[in-house]
């Protein structure tokens, strides 16, 4: 498409919508997000940029094949899933920990829990830009 | 409002299997994606329906105060739709594939594994 | 190939040979420590449990039976693997030859010592692959094929029907150790389920010991090397079916069913086969049908409960096996050196091949049964048998007199004529002696057929006694074995059969063409069974064209057709409750939606503009997405609204290239219009039926409570699919990087056209 009003807005657009997935994400556990709609949002941000500057331009942003996103995304959940062995819980049994946690205070929580959402966020994320850039290119 | 979902969803259900039914490929995908959402929707519906409180807790609270609307169903939900579009995209691309190497949207027309009887020498 | 690599390959065949030979030499000498045990009626049993909740054991059992059969198995072994060292050596595929030809031995160690009737099924089964594999060794000929492939299926659907046998027996006794199973011969006898257990067992053992009317697959698997025939389809395998009779014998006999059953199959199997063996002029040929009729007479003496019967049945047995090997071995060497095992042809190889001669000069004159050889005893004590037999002796006695002199016919055409006969046959190639390793088999055989012979004690209290002992269950009925007993009936009848077998032998040349007139218009089983398999075929492929038409259409119809049936047969028969629809709480908004959603779905179903469809399509999607909105999903709503633009996005592209929809309006669809309407019809009705029972919240209730305490989370939904159902997400994950890969792949390959 060649407007330059599109080809434009749209590389702040993508941006601004890729920190609003990240955002959605990372609040995901206490109100409404989460690693599906993170990686729905961050994919959509990549399509407008797609369309508005085509795929090549995209897949150079990226930097990354998006199919080596998802199959990341995929390992990074599955290792989430794993650490729970190194203490003797059933696969998938979340772990928490708290940093720099006090008496009073809770400290920042790191969980496998959220690992795995980051890993939900990058298959989601990869497989739809597989799926829409290998569309647009090939059709 | 459950009862008059569920006829909605009836509704759904019988035009995806009319489209489905359908001789033309497309029209087939179609039916997919109205399949797809009748069963989210009886999915939904089956848990009941409560209008304005999401199954969120308050801070400070440890459960939810009061009833909230069935969170089990939502999950479940929610990563159906992500698979129905997984499952659809693939449908997609495979018809668009089977159109651009056989040249035909109807399935009668794609025998390429199964030819017609007629036609095995 | 270079010279030295041939010199290295030449030598790893003689190791790799010789392998075997070690190995099964030192199980024959194993075997031999157990003969004065066994002598003394003393039975070994040991074994490890295998499933033991289903009474399954691989446990073993060596008393006389199963030793005699233990002996033959190894010893025979021994000598064929000798033999294979040098007959086949220079097979590109020795090593797998000599592989099968162990792994074959070990199944048939098995099956005639197992105690558990589950793994006697196991090794028996086995042996019928590793028969598979033998038969078909020669794979690129046809014949080897098909000869394997009808082997396999005749032994492996009789096998089955044993399995179901042994399942029965069980049922009915508890148990599956044989040595207990024997101990409950009354009840099995009395039992109701005697008939069916017997009628399925025989039809294993039948098809296995090739009785008629499935004697055609031994003559077929004759297409495998010489070794195999000699081993499998004369000493050993074949006789597991006539084992398994044996060793059911105590727990079986002695009902009319089994008398009649093993006597009319085993006299009719005896007396054809050996009219078929008269007329054969391959050497291999005849063999194999002299084998069919041994088989047969061998089940017929184990329809009969006597003495007699019984001990012809344990001498024949080693007789038998010891000849026949021999003689295969015989007409093997005969095929190498010549090139031919056509009888008509060969003649006068006495100048060439004079041990070979004379070897099977022995062996003959002890399948023959002349006296000093052990077949002579054997022979005598068949016509004993036959003539003790409750009912029908003469009957009895007249097969075994028929069937014997024509046996003395082939014994004459295969190992007399090609001999002694001069012929002016010119060979392909010069006739030679076979080397040493191919002859010491043969050599060993026949000379213990003379030497049991005339000293039968050897093998009287060592292996015949014990074995009719464990059929029989004393070993008291067990029959002297001597080359003398006096002038009786059976000296008579053996002094005709020699006479006959002269006068048949004599006029063999004249008889073959009248007989060959004779079998040329009868239909042969072989032909019958073809036919069969191509009919079984045509079914196959009708019943598959019937099920998969290869239609979209009508799979989707059936599949829709199958859902509503099933959901409507089951709301009718478990009494759903129904209770008329609640629509008290509907507020005009939801009434719009619905209303928008409804239209939105039908537009799609009947627009001609796709367009329009992909419209309508989104509509329906932000419709639902509203639902999910009012009614308190917010991450659903936000999810479905996200895919819904995706999927407008994909649709869009794709549209592009894609040709418009055709209007449908010349093609209405009444049949799928109805069905379209009954399976929307039958999803509302269970929905309301579901809505009208209260909902379990057991499981809500759980996540509600454990989400902030346990899992640190104030979104319960989200901790539901990262926490506490992760392994469900994964899954999903997974499943979309799958379906994602794949589509990425469709698009990627190239198509057929644009390679053109």
């Amino acid at each position: 498409m060649n407007s330059v009003i599109l080809t434009a807005g749209t590389r702040y657009l993508a941006g601004l919508l890729l920190i609003f997935s990240l955002y959605m994400l990372l609040r995901g556990h206490n109100e409404p997000g989460g690693g599906f709609i993170g990686g729905l949002i961050g994919s959509t941000g990549f399509i407008l940029f797609a369309i508005a500057c085509g795929t090549e331009d995209a897949r150079t942003a990226l930097r990354v094949p998006p199919q080596t996103i998802a199959m990341i995304g995929l390992g990074i959940a599955l290792i989430a899933g794993l650490i729970s062995i190194f203490f003797a819980d059933p696969f998938f049994t979340g772990q928490w920990f708290f940093l720099g946690s006090t008496e009073t205070e809770k400290g920042l929580p790191i969980s496998t829990v959220l690992i795995f959402d980051i890993g939900v966020y990058l298959v989601v994320f990869g497989s739809v830009l597989t799926l829409v850039f290998a569309m647009e290119e090939e059709i | 409002m459950e009862s008059l979902l569920a006829i909605a969803i009836g509704v759904l259900v019988a035009t995806s299997v009319y489209l489905m039914l359908a001789r033309n490929v497309l029209r087939f995908i179609f039916g997919l994606v109205l399949i797809s959402n009748a069963a989210n929707l009886t999915l939904f519906v089956a848990g009941r329906l409560t209008a304005g409180i999401p199954p969120l807790i308050k801070k400070g609270e440890i459960a939810p105060v009061g009833p909230v609307a069935n969170a089990l169903p939502q999950a479940l939900v929610l990563t159906a739709i992500v698979i129905g579009f997984g499952l659809f995209a693939f449908a997609l691309v495979l018809m668009f594939r089977t159109y651009t190497t056989l040249g035909t949207l109807y399935s009668d027309e794609m025998r390429v594994a199964e030819p017609r009887e007629d036609t095995v020498i | 190939m270079d010279v030295p690599n041939q010199a290295a390959e030449w030598k790893t065949n003689i190791v790799a040979g010789l392998f075997p030979v070690f190995l099964s030499a030192l199980i024959f000498s194993w075997f031999l420590t157990f003969i004065p045990s066994v002598a003394d009626g003393v039975s070994t049993r040991f074994g490890i449990d295998w499933i033991p909740s289903l009474g399954i054991s691989l446990s073993f059992f060596i008393d006389g039976l199963s030793l005699t059969f233990a002996l033959l198995i190894s010893g025979i072994g021994t000598l064929v693997f000798l033999y294979s060292s040098s007959y086949i050596k220079n097979h590109h595929h020795f090593h797998r030859f000599l592989l099968y030809l162990f792994l074959f031995m070990l199944s048939m160690l098995g099956v005639v010592l197992a105690d558990n009737l589950i793994s006697l099924f196991v090794f028996w089964e086995l042996t019928t692959i590793t028969s598979y594999l033998l038969i078909g060794f020669s794979h690129e000929t046809h014949k080897g094929r098909h000869s394997a492939l009808q082997a396999l299926l005749i032994t492996g659907a009789g096998a089955l029907a044993m399995l179901a046998g042994f399942i029965l027996i069980g049922l009915t006794v508890n148990s599956f150790e044989l040595s207990e199973i024997i101990l409950e011969a009354d009840t099995l006898r009395a039992h109701e389920l005697y008939a069916p257990i017997l009628l399925l067992i025989l039809f294993g053992t039948f098809t296995k010991s090739a009785q008629f009317p499935f004697h055609f697959w031994l003559p077929n698997a004759m297409a495998a090397p010489t070794p195999v025939s000699s081993f499998l389809h004369s000493a050993t395998m074949v006789k597991a079916g006539v084992y398994l009779m044996a060793r059911l014998h105590p727990a079986f006999a002695g009902t009319d069913l089994w008398l009649w059953m093993l006597t009319i199959f085993g006299a009719t199997t005896a007396v054809i086969s050996s009219i078929l063996a008269f007329r054969q002029t391959d050497l291999k040929l005849a063999l194999a049908y002299t084998t069919l009729m041994a088989l047969g007479t061998l089940t017929l003496f184990l329809g009969q409960e006597s003495g007699y019967a019984m001990t012809a049945f344990a001498t024949f047995l080693i007789v038998h096996s010891l000849y026949k090997a021999a003689l295969f071995l015989v007409v093997g060497c005969v095929d190498n050196a010549t090139g031919t095992r056509d009888a008509n042809t060969l003649g006068g190889l006495a100048k060439a091949m004079p041990i070979t001669a004379i070897v099977a000069a022995l062996a003959a004159m002890s399948m023959a049964g002349f006296p000093p050889f052990l077949g002579f005893i054997g022979k005598e004590l068949k016509y004993a048998g036959a003539l003790g037999v409750a009912s029908e002796p003469i009957l009895v006695a007249g097969a075994v007199l028929v069937a014997n002199s024509l046996m003395f016919a082939v014994a004459a055409i295969v190992a007399f004529r090609p001999f002694w006969v001069s012929s002016k046959t010119t060979y392909p190639k010069q006739p030679q002696e076979a080397p040493f390793a191919m002859l010491a088999g043969p050599i060993i055989l026949a000379s213990l057929g003379i030497l049991f012979g005339i000293y039968p004690d050897i093998i009287e209290k060592t292996l015949v006694a014990p074995t009719v002992a464990s059929l029989l269950g004393n070993i008291e009925q067990s029959k002297e074995l001597k080359l003398w007993a006096g002038v009786n009936l059976p000296l008579i009848l053996s002094i005709c059969t020699v006479i006959l077998g002269l006068a048949l032998y004599l006029q063999h040349q004249k008889l073959r063409p009248a007989l060959d007139g004779i079998f040329a218009k009868l239909p042969t089983f072989d032909q019958g069974w073809d036919k069969f398999l191509l009919k079984f075929k045509d079914f196959a492929a009708w019943q598959t064209r019937v099920q998969q038409s290869g239609n979209l259409h009508q799979y989707m119809f059936v599949v829709f057709f199958v859902v509503f049936a099933s959901l409507a047969t089951t709301t009718a028969l478990k009494n759903a409750i129904f209770k008329p629809p609640d629509f008290s709480n509907v507020t005009w908004l939801g009434v719009g939606l619905v209303l928008l959603i409804i239209g939105a779905a039908i537009i799609t179903t009947v627009t001609a503009s796709r367009i329009t469809a992909m419209a309508t399509l989104g509509v329906l999607g932000i419709g639902v997405a509203i639902v999910f909105i009012g009614f308190s999903a917010p991450d659903v709503a936000i999810t479905q609204l996200l895919v819904e633009t995706l999927i407008v996005v994909l649709v869009a592209i794709a549209l592009l290239r894609l040709p418009n929809l055709e209007t449908e309006a010349g093609q209405r669809r009444p049949l799928d219009a109805i069905l379209a309407i009954s399976v929307g019809s039958i999803v509302t009705l269970i929905l309301l039926s579901v809505l009208s029972l209260p909902l379990d919240r057991r499981v809500t209730d759980f996540f509600e409570q454990a989400s902030w305490p346990e899992a640190f989370g104030r979104n319960i939904v989200n901790v539901i699919l990262v926490d506490f159902r992760a392994l469900d997400t994964f899954g999903e994950i997974a499943v979309i990087v799958i379906a994602a890969l794949s589509a990425y792949a469709l698009l990627r390959t190239t198509t057929p056209q644009s390679k053109k």
